[in-house]
């Protein structure tokens, strides 16, 4: 889990050859509802993520990393990341606070943006919903208004098109992490539903003009070695056989769908218990009342009303937390899964349209 | 070995924290040269280069012309070779090597993105969808083939003299469309189809299961 530490001091960076947009905004972004409305991120960033999951990150580990940028009135510009090592149970003495610090001063020195403004994962076929990224998310939005998380999807990547998205909490779901109040009651009257737990920001590549002329050699350059892969890249990218991305994706969701029932059912004996509690507490104290009116009648002195909420004590509710980040997490596959059959249909109508054109 | 006119000092206290910091990340990495920004070699490159001949076993050295001399940005390499009359003076000289560029597949595609920015006005792009990059391949595959239909055509009247090799290449290319019986590829076609549109209702109906749940449950 990234653990996030400020950037001191001012931006006195002028980082020449990146992020050439005008003016170095500092600081926090401007008041209202939400702080950022777009993301803008530097061609190097794409691909030093892409590169650190490459080398480090093969099989279900996510990977994570560091955003440095800065802040221009609306738009949150990423000019460059720098990527934390794995977490590994052997190595107890390992300081991230100490690395981060170590990079940021190093970066300085190069007239890197050291300001950080964010962090990056990959995920597993998009199941990012978990507890921990919501922590994460909200100890870094906590301290900087305006950070970001990029989710990076590699495997939908090799299939053909960037998967890249920025999420940041609502500011509904920061009151209420900031409350640490989890209760049912609390997320009723804060409103939240699962579809507004997180926002997501739509996301714009900007490079430089040096850039650009790097990316013009590149494109002469590869031009003739590379014909081979573009072709048996352009085969995976009208590969028909989708089975085991859908499949995958569907298992997933059967999972998280049978977590949700059985949070379900716990929320329903919960019900049923306070309603049980509910109904003892009506009888015991009609009973008293009976009791009181015979003894009344009897001339003796009426039995002490005993304290009602001592003896029927109320069950704990249930942290609804979890079953909201399983329901969004549910949402955000459903929502892949859709995207993936459109893109797909589209592509089954083309490969007849060819077929029909042949015979 | 001339004695530079300027004095350049390298801060190796800089190098030595970063490669730590780097192989805290990945520690398979090693250092193989360095890089610098400009248009040649000069004399400080030599010092450089010697000392990290310490760090590495013959290193790289890798130029990038950022000043863009001759209008384009070119990416050099060389190794450095002893040179001289052995047994008297030695220079050392840096002797090119060639530069080829590999990509895996994910880099691939995230390079072919932000190569995008190119034709755009502000240099700016948004994330495309699945079927905006189908659209794009097959834009690329049909400028492909009017080349190879323009070379077909002029091998045939005879303007260019056929090659055998691109023959070949050309046959294998034809041949590359599978040919599927009209029945069999309607039935794959079907099915596929109600596959999908059977999946896009279940999750449908599971995101309306859950908006229920989460209406029920703030009664």
């Amino acid at each position: 889990m990234a653990s996030r530490k400020e950037g001191t001091g001012s931006t006195a960076t002028s980082s020449s050859s990146t992020a050439g947009a005008a003016g170095k905004g500092k600081g926090k972004g401007g008041s209202g509802d939400s702080a950022v409305k777009q993301v803008q991120i530097d061609g190097l960033v794409v691909l030093k993520i892409i590169k650190h999951y490459q080398e480090e990150g093969q099989g279900t580990e996510v990977v994570q990393g560091v955003l440095l940028g800065l802040v221009v009135e609306d738009r949150l510009e990423i000019t460059n990341c720098f990527p934390f090592p794995q977490h590994t149970e052997d190595d107890a003495d390992f300081d991230e606070v100490q690395y981060q610090m170590e990079m940021m001063r190093s970066l300085r020195h190069v007239n890197i943006d050291h300001l950080h403004v964010g962090w990056y994962q990959s995920t597993y076929y998009g199941s990012f919903v978990t507890r921990a990224l919501l922590d994460s998310q909200f100890s870094y939005q906590h301290a900087i208004e305006e950070s970001v998380v990029l989710i990076y999807d590699p495997i939908k990547t090799a299939q053909g098109s960037l998967s890249l998205k920025a999420y940041r909490l609502t500011p509904k779901l920061m009151e209420v992490c900031k409350e640490k109040d989890f209760s049912p009651e609390a997320l009723k009257k804060a409103n939240i539903t699962f579809e507004y737990m997180f926002e997501e920001v739509p996301i714009v590549i900007k490079n430089s003009h040096l850039i650009n002329v790097l990316m013009w050699e590149l494109e002469k350059k590869s031009a003739v070695a590379d014909k081979h892969e573009l072709l048996s890249l352009a085969s995976s990218i009208f590969t028909l056989h989708f089975s085991n991305h859908l499949g995958k994706n569907l298992q997933l969701l059967m999972d998280r769908v049978d977590e949700m029932s059985q949070d379900i059912v716990k929320y329903n004996t919960y019900m049923r218990n306070t309603s049980k509690q509910q109904q003892q507490k009506h009888q015991y104290q009609q009973r008293r009342q009976q009791e009181n009116m015979q003894r009344q009648s009897r001339g003796e002195p009426p039995l002490p009303e005993e304290d009602l909420s001592k003896l029927f004590k109320p069950p704990q509710p249930p942290a609804r937390m979890d079953s909201l980040l399983i329901a969004g997490q549910i949402n955000t596959y459903c929502q892949n899964i859709k995207e993936f059959t459109a893109q797909n249909l589209g592509k089954l109508f083309m490969a007849q349209a060819l077929q029909e054109y042949n015979n | 070995m001339a004695t530079p006119a300027v004095p350049v000092a390298v801060d190796m206290e800089f190098a030595k924290n970063m490669y730590e910091l780097h192989k805290k990340v990945s520690p398979n990495e090693l250092i193989l040269g360095w890089y610098a920004t400009g248009h040649d070699i000069t004399e400080h490159s030599v010092l450089i280069h010697e000392y990290y001949s310490r760090e590495a076993p013959n290193p790289i050295h890798l130029t990038v012309d950022t000043s863009l001399q001759n209008g384009r940005m070119s990416i050099k390499a060389y190794v450095s070779t002893l040179m001289g009359v052995p047994g008297r003076t030695m220079g050392v000289m840096f002797t090119p090597l060639t530069v080829k560029y590999a990509y895996y597949d994910t880099e691939r595609i995230g390079v072919d993105l932000i190569m995008k920015t190119c034709f755009s006005p502000n240099r700016v792009i948004g994330l495309s969808s699945d079927l905006q990059q189908v659209g794009g391949a097959s834009a690329r595959i049909q400028d492909a083939l009017s080349t190879v239909l323009q070379y077909a055509e002029d091998v045939l009247s005879g303007k260019v003299s056929a090659d055998n090799t691109v023959g070949r290449f050309l046959m294998s290319l034809v041949n590359q469309v599978p040919k599927i019986v009209p029945d069999d590829f309607e039935t794959m076609l079907n099915s596929n189809i109600n596959d999908l549109l059977m999946v896009t209702y279940l999750a449908n109906l599971t995101q309306s299961q859950i908006a229920l749940n989460e209406k029920l449950v703030n009664l």
